[in-house]
């Protein structure tokens, strides 16, 4: 096989039992590498146990600040910041670190030179091992942006590590929303498997992130997770869903082993490995692996 | 007074805690009571609060054009660009911005001198409001599908709070930018969590950044009833109020699962809910 084939786990909201999904496939594939694109909140390391080789640290971001001494208080920048990030506060010209975008545009228009710009590397990306494999997880300082541009390096990372080991496959556990990071993550990617429940916000969630990664041509296949709560609800999706052409790669009870696993910090398949729900996740497993032989023949 | 409502991440029961917290405050507190959800991404609390809408306002920014014709490739604005938006290669006359990368700060039609940088509106959300009951309301933010800015819809949704109103957050979950947004704007931070382990790493995060921020904070614990001694190992070790725990049932599952207000179905979750409320108001006076 030649470039490894990047599946990307993602469910609209998260909490949908994502991470323990990927998990459970972590266990059931080879020549893979995984990552936990999750940047807010990397959670699937609490089940692989990776150990760190390396670390590096990643920029996440910029924030302006005023030398006090320097302003005259013109106030040019706060007329200027789009951000409303600059206000006046007993006479004197502040930046809120919070809301300000690090621009630059005030630093570039002060008259005095009294703005001056900083750049964080808050943001870190950790290598390690773990025994299905490789990991590459990042972790996003907190109230940092740019986690897109983290996912992509992950992502990055991810193939130059694959290409090392001659990786078959690299599975990611996405990031929750449909905003920059979840972006980021299915840019470019081979296939994505979305997440759901059967609950009304869940089918929401699943269609505003079926049409953010309608703007892909990266194809999504989707599991229903504890599909049993509401039966009549998780019978509509898979109906919806099938008449817009978009295929279920399989439904999975709800079961309280799952938790029960996680809090020995294993995979459902480890944790009970002639259980039902290990059946239900190797049936997914082949059933993708033939996905995957499938687009690659046809391209 | 402002209450967040948060998460470290999604899925906890963020939405049905501050759904069901505004209804209650709604129907049994005397206060004028506003509902925001600031989950921009994926807004779920219409599901559960039916209001009659009353207005509406498009979320806009500034995206600059750059026209060729005018352009002399002094490249200025490249490269004063923080975000990385301006492609531009001189030898064959090009020069674009890249939408989705750009956040409309200004600074390219700021630093340009040749005029030709013009900027035009492009709309990335939305903010509706609607009426609830007589004298409540309920406002949501939602950000268009395929635009990244979601810290700027945040922003504006959570300007129109009315100043005089007890005001509910729904905020987004986790700990980057878009959630300090929403917390650092709030008097009081609820954070919801559950007692597997995925929940307690979550919290802790959430519980740094608010400590970080120097919020007041209380927990409530959902799907509680499972045995995960250390979530309340932590809880106790921080000294964080613990404000309520909510059991878990199938039927609760079901009943969220077709969007219906728990706690106006069960009177055991209607006290819990109203015990909490009275918890945030004894750890800060209105
Ligand atoms: S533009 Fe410069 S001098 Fe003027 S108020 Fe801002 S920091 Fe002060
Ligand atoms: S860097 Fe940009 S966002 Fe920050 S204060 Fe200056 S103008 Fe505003
Ligand atoms: S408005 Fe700001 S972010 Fe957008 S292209 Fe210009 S400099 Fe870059
Ligand atoms: S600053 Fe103005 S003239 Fe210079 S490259 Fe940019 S658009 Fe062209």
């Amino acid at each position: 096989m030649g470039k490894p084939f990047e599946i990307v786990v993602l469910s609209g909201k998260g909490g949908t039992g994502k991470t323990s999904i990927t998990a459970a496939f972590a266990a059931l594939t080879e020549k893979t590498v995984f990552t936990d694109c999750d940047v807010d909140a990397a959670d699937l390391q609490l089940v692989l146990s990776p150990e760190v080789y390396k670390s590096e640290s990643f920029t996440s971001g910029a924030k302006a600040s005023i030398e006090r001494e320097k302003c005259t208080g013109c106030g040019l920048c706060m007329e200027l910041c789009r951000f409303d990030a600059i206000s006046v506060k007993k006479e004197e010209f502040i930046i809120d670190e919070y809301a300000c975008e690090g621009c630059g545009l005030c630093a570039e228009a002060c008259p005095e030179k009294a703005i001056g710009i900083e750049k964080f590397e808050n943001n870190r990306i950790f290598f390690a091992n773990c025994r299905f494999g490789p990991v590459i997880y990042g972790k996003l300082g907190i109230a940092e942006e740019n986690s897109g541009r983290l996912v992509s390096q992950i992502r990055q990372y991810a193939k130059e590590t694959a290409d090392t080991i001659n990786a078959e496959y690299i599975i990611t556990d996405g990031p929750p929303g449909i905003g920059c990071p979840a972006i980021s993550s299915v840019t470019g990617s081979d296939l994505v498997i979305a997440v759901t429940e059967p609950t009304l916000s869940g089918w929401h969630d699943l269609n505003r992130l079926i049409e953010m990664t309608g703007r892909f041509r990266t194809p999504v296949y989707v599991i229903i997770n504890k599909y049993d709560l509401n039966e009549d609800m998780s019978y509509t999706i898979e109906n919806r869903l099938k008449s817009e052409g978009i295929q279920i790669l399989g439904k999975i009870p709800y079961d309280e082993s799952m938790i029960y696993a996680l809090i020995e910090g294993k995979t459902i398949c480890e944790f009970m490995p002639d259980g039902l729900l290990t059946r239900e996740f190797e049936k997914m497993w082949n059933n993708l692996i033939s996905i995957v032989y499938e687009q690659e023949s046809i391209a | 007074m402002k209450i967040a409502i948060t998460s470290g991440k999604g899925g906890t029961g963020k939405t049905t805690l501050s759904t069901g917290l505004f209804h209650i405050l709604t129907k049994y507190f005397n206060y004028n009571v506003q509902l925001l959800d600031c989950d921009v991404e994926e807004p779920d609390c219409h599901i559960f609060i039916h209001g009659q809408k009353s207005a509406s306002y498009p979320v806009s920014i500034s995206i600059p054009r750059i026209n060729p014709e005018l352009c002399t490739y002094c490249g200025r604005c490249k490269d004063i660009c923080a975000f990385h938006a301006i492609v531009m290669l001189p030898a064959v006359g090009f020069i674009e911005v890249v939408e989705d990368m750009c956040h409309g700060c200004g600074a390219c039609s700021y630093v340009c001198r040749d005029q030709a940088v013009v900027e035009q509106n492009s709309m990335i959300g939305s903010i509706t409001h609607y009426d609830y009951y007589a004298k409540d309301e309920f406002i949501e933010g939602r950000m268009n599908v395929g635009v990244s800015l979601q810290t700027r819809v945040i922003r504006e949704t959570i300007d129109h709070a009315n100043q005089k109103s007890l005001v509910l957050y729904d905020s987004p979950p986790g700990t980057s930018c878009p959630v300090v947004a929403v917390v650092s704007k709030a008097d009081y931070v609820v954070m919801v969590t559950e007692p597997t382990p995925f929940g307690l790493y979550d919290l802790k995060l959430m519980t740094e950044t608010v400590k970080q921020l120097g919020k007041k904070c209380g927990i409530v614990v959902n799907k509680a009833g499972l045995e995960y001694e250390p979530l309340y190992d932590y809880i106790r070790d921080q000294e964080i109020t613990l404000l309520g725990e909510i059991p878990f049932k199938k039927e609760y599952a079901r009943a969220y699962s077709k969007g219906e207000i728990l706690p106006e179905k069960d009177d055991r979750l209607k006290k819990i809910y109203i015990n909490i409320i009275k918890s945030i108001m004894n750890g800060k006076a209105v």
